[in-house]
């Protein structure tokens, strides 16, 4: 094919994948943003299948069969625990503005400088490899589609590689550094990336559907011809007793599993761009679904390729080789781009997470070492660092590519990095579920994970690549055996990848633990675990772990260096205080970690106040305060809610003899010929009804009053035997009304009380008015007795009626409960009466009861204290 | 209703099912790839299924 049009063709592509980015961001500065959406999110994650997934799965399918397939088992084990795992990771870097694998890593165990350094270093390492892999895969199939005899425009494919970098760089300057802070969503950028997990799914797919019916029968056929072939037929369905490399099966889904995790670009994607936690419910099976369509084909076209080119041919080549051996160059150029698209999103995001990494956690630090620079303008200084990174990233892949040469296959380069990251699990992964873990444990494990990493894997690799002396692997260094890359300590007998994660996970979680519990954490560690581990239990402000004078002006001001005036400014609280309060300074520190990353921000924000340090126990303390306030504020919550509660019952309650009222009045106004009997019955109903109203308004004003606090309560020595023959004598007409019989048993001798007789003669004449409400007509027997205890005084009124069922007995105490239901309660009461009474009870430091079985009636009493603790605060 | 431990259960339940059922000896059983591509398939149903059929919480 001529090289113009494949360049073309790229270079369309390239220039589409602007489009969109453009197209995204504008969207979004309307205010519509495209990607708060589950399905864009999920394919956004889809950027873990780079071009080694596109080109690399069918050479290892070709040579190991369904070996290739734990690389995709492994994220969908992973992603079944993403609702718990995953949204705890966007939580915690949401809530405090992290942007990098490192920042989280830094920031859990006490915002470590040290730590935030070591984790970039390792992901840079890991990094630079994969991406000149990628550049390679797609100077490789440029190789294939143009073909050896090539016109016109000839170009090498390490000049090709050179030309994607360059242009990628281009593309991730523009979309990956708009905003300083970098828990600001590129819009853009992730809209480019869901539209090219699009473009590389359906390129494949359309390859697989060409070889599969185009050049073969369909699947049965395939499989049938590839039967055929003993060779290939072991690769569909290994024989029951032929060795099976469980081992190494096992390592890499574990290795997939954290990568899909712990991949600084599936961290970019999955965490930091993430718009909305609820995303990630359809994420979590929409990506494995994505992955299981785009690994459907690998199988065939690898035995498709096999059956076509022999077994010798170069099996990572075949989704361009056999459309482009079929006559099918406008397929082989779909497949081209598609390739070129899983390369580019792998290469762009991951310059963007790598160069935030390098930018917050390496170069940052260094220059503010420097007093000439920190105290200059170094945010304007950080998006022209983050560039410098993401070019000479760029730089360093292609450059590695161009050494590394041919030397190391597609799929091992790939491995290496999975090993690499997977060295941040026991830190990560244990920091936010242990709050015991610590800087030096994670550190240590860290450091040992990755020399050991370097040791088993990356030696081997320069050695088989020819940089180093193959009698090191052979032999071990200076000839000591036990120290041989690959059987270390004279461990063998497993591959070099298993062999490699054993050793280098054994060390990183065994150093990580031990060295945590070899020393307990300090305040800042112990902090920032428990605003990790428990990020679920407390809002950002709830929590502030900081003590200190510091002044709002300098606060200001030193955010605006970084994310602008107008944010700084907006920070300022209402009021015109000079000092800020603990969380706005955590607050500042929190918006500045977005743009600088934690570590940094920790020292800028301590540059400018005046902190104490902070000891466990203060820590303790800044704990249960916490915990004290939310209870508090639960409290207070429970309380509205309480009141509003209690105004809709009192509106409703005052609308029932209104309406009454009005719809009474209104009919005497209406009518003039109504009979004066009428009339008058009318009238009465009118006076009753505004005389229940008044006793409504009276007794909500009462028992506001009570409950307030604003009641007057008076105080005196109260005669209890005489003021129940009073309320007695006062209901005598209403019991004679109903034809009740009341009885009242009292000794001869009563102490005094302490009381405010108004209010007790109150609580009694409730007693009794209910008794009489609900004894039978005719036949009503109340029996009210008073009872000289050894430091109180009892009063009980039990009557005949039909009492009150179990259900309600807690009830009838609350406000506007009445007892019985609405037919068979008699008219006229409030709902209000026995809570006033038992307030008034509880004021005098007694209790008020109800003992009743259904059927036997009902006995309502009151024991009093004859000194009561009231008595001494209220004159 | 995919609230509170249960449906966390749940998922670490699936999670474990997985673990098991493509490792090991189980694995031998199902080493042909229209096996694998179908429990790997039903695996994704059932995590489909367990939560997107939970409300918010």
């Amino acid at each position: 094919m001529p090289a113009a049009v494949v360049l073309g063709a790229s270079l369309a592509y390239l220039l589409a994948l602007f489009g969109v980015a453009a197209w995204a961001d504008r969207r979004a500065a309307a205010g519509r943003s495209v990607i708060g959406n589950a399905w864009v999110y999920a394919l956004s994650l889809a950027v873990y299948c780079s071009a080694w997934t596109y080109f690399g799965s069918v050479g290892r399918a070709a040579s190991g069969g369904i070996a290739f397939l734990p690389i995709y088992l492994g994220p969908t084990l992973a992603m079944v625990l993403a609702w718990l795992v995953l949204r705890k990771m966007v939580r915690i870097a949401k809530t405090w503005r992290i942007t990098s694998i490192a920042d989280f890593i830094a920031s859990r165990y006490g915002k470590s400088r040290l730590l935030a350094g070591l984790v970039t270093l390792i992901a840079l390492a890991g990094v630079v490899p994969y991406i000149a892999l990628q550049l390679k895969a797609v100077a490789g199939g440029w190789a294939v589609l143009t073909g050896p005899a090539s016109d016109g425009v000839a170009l090498s494919p390490s000049a090709v590689a050179l030309i994607v970098a360059l242009v990628l760089a281009a593309f991730t300057v523009a979309f990956g550094t708009r905003h300083l802070d970098t828990s600001e969503r590129h819009e853009g950028l992730v809209a480019a990336i869901a539209a090219e997990s699009v473009v590389k799914l359906v390129a494949f797919i359309a390859v697989g559907l060409f070889v599969t019916w185009g050049l073969f029968a369909g699947p049965g056929d395939l499989f049938e011809r590839a039967l055929a072939e003993p060779a290939l037929a072991r690769l569909i369905q290994p024989a029951a007793d032929a060795p099976f490399a469980a081992g190494s099966w096992f390592t890499l889904l574990l290795l997939a599993g954290l990568s899909v995790l712990l991949l600084p670009r599936q961290f970019q994607v999955m965490v930091v761009e993430n718009v909305d936690e609820s995303h990630i419910r359809r994420a979590a099976w929409a990506f494995p679904a994505y992955l299981l369509l785009i690994n459907l084909f690998v199988l065939p076209l690898a035995l498709a390729g096999t059956l076509r080119f022999g077994p010798g041919a170069d099996a990572e080549t075949f989704v361009l080789a056999l459309p482009l051996a079929a006559g099918q160059p406008a397929l082989a150029l779909l497949a081209f781009v598609g390739g070129l698209s899983a390369a580019t999103g792998m290469v762009i995001v991951e310059a963007i997470a790598v160069s935030t990494m390098v930018c917050n956690d390496l170069v940052l630090p260094a220059l503010l070492r420097v007093r000439r620079f920190a105290t200059r303008d170094p945010g304007a200084w950080l998006l022209p660092i983050r560039r410098v990174v993401i070019v000479g990233l760029m730089g360093l892949g292609w450059l590695y590519g161009r050494v590394a040469g041919e030397t190391a296959a597609l799929v091992s380069i790939g491995l290496i990095s999975f090993a690499a990251v997977a060295q941040f699990a026991p830190a990560l992964l244990g920091g936010i579920y242990w709050k015991g873990g610590t800087r030096d444990g994670a550190f240590a494990g860290l450091a040992a994970g990755a020399l050991l990493w370097a040791w088993t894997l990356l030696v081997p690799a320069f050695a088989r690549s020819g940089w180093l002396d193959m009698a090191l692997l052979e032999h071990g260094p200076l000839g000591l055996a036990w120290l041989k890359p690959e059987a270390l300590f004279g461990l063998s007998g497993l591959d070099g990848l298993s062999h490699a994660m054993l050793w280098s996970l054994v060390a990183n979680i065994g150093l990580y633990v031990g060295v945590s519990l070899a020393r307990p954490p300090s305040a800042r560690e112990a902090s920032q675990a428990l605003l990790f581990v428990d990020v679920f239990e407390q809002a950002a402000d709830e929590r502030v772990f900081w003590r200190g004078r510091a002044r709002v002006d300098d606060l200001v001001a030193l955010l605006a260096r970084f994310v602008g005036a107008e944010r700084a400014q907006a920070l300022r609280p209402a009021g015109a205080a000079a000092f800020a309060d603990p969380a706005l300074v955590q607050r500042t520190e929190t918006l500045l970690a977005g743009a600088v990353g934690s570590a940094s921000a920790r020292v800028l924000v301590a540059s400018v106040v005046d902190e104490d340090r902070l000891g466990m126990a203060d820590l303790r303390r800044i704990v249960e305060e916490a915990t004290e306030l939310r209870q508090r504020n639960r409290q207070l919550q429970e309380l509205d809610r309480l009141k509003d509660d209690f105004m809709s019952s009192v509106t409703h309650e005052l609308r029932t003899p209104l309406t009454s009222i009005r719809a009474l009045s209104e009919l005497m106004r209406d009518d003039e010929q109504m009979a004066a009997a009428q009339r008058t019955h009318f009238l009465g109903l009118v006076v009753a009804e505004s005389e229940r109203l008044t006793r409504l308004v009276n007794q909500v004003l009462d028992l506001a009053k009570i409950e307030s606090g604003h009641a007057e309560w008076r105080s005196v020595d109260v005669d209890l035997g005489a003021l129940l023959e009073q309320a007695v004598s006062t209901t005598a007409a209403l019991f004679a009304g109903r034809g009740a019989v009341v009885e009242l048993l009292k000794p001869a001798q009563v102490p005094p009380l302490r009381a405010d007789p108004d209010r007790l003669l109150q609580v009694l004449l409730n007693l009794l008015a209910n008794a009489a409400k609900f004894v039978p007509a005719g036949s009503g027997r109340v029996r009210v007795r008073l009872q000289v205890k050894a430091a109180s005084l009892a009063v009980e009124v039990q009557d005949n009626g039909p009492g009150v069922p179990p259900g309600q007995q807690a009830l009838i105490f609350e406000k506007f409960r009445q007892g019985g239901d609405g037919s068979s309660r008699p008219p006229g009461g409030t709902g209000l009466g026995l809570p006033i009474s038992r307030r008034i009870v509880e004021h005098f430091g007694g209790t008020l009861w109800l003992r009743s079985v259904p059927g036997q009636g009902a006995c309502f009493g009151f024991e009093i204290p004859r000194v009561h603790k009231n008595e001494e605060t209220t004159p | 209703m995919l609230t509170g431990p249960a449906s966390g259960q749940r998922l670490v339940a699936l999670c474990a099912l997985g673990l098991l059922v493509f490792n090991g000896p189980l694995l031998r059983l199902w080493l042909g790839p229209l096996a694998l591509f179908a429990l790997w398939a039903a695996l994704i149903t059932a995590l489909a299924w367990l939560l997107e059929r939970g409300g918010g919480d």
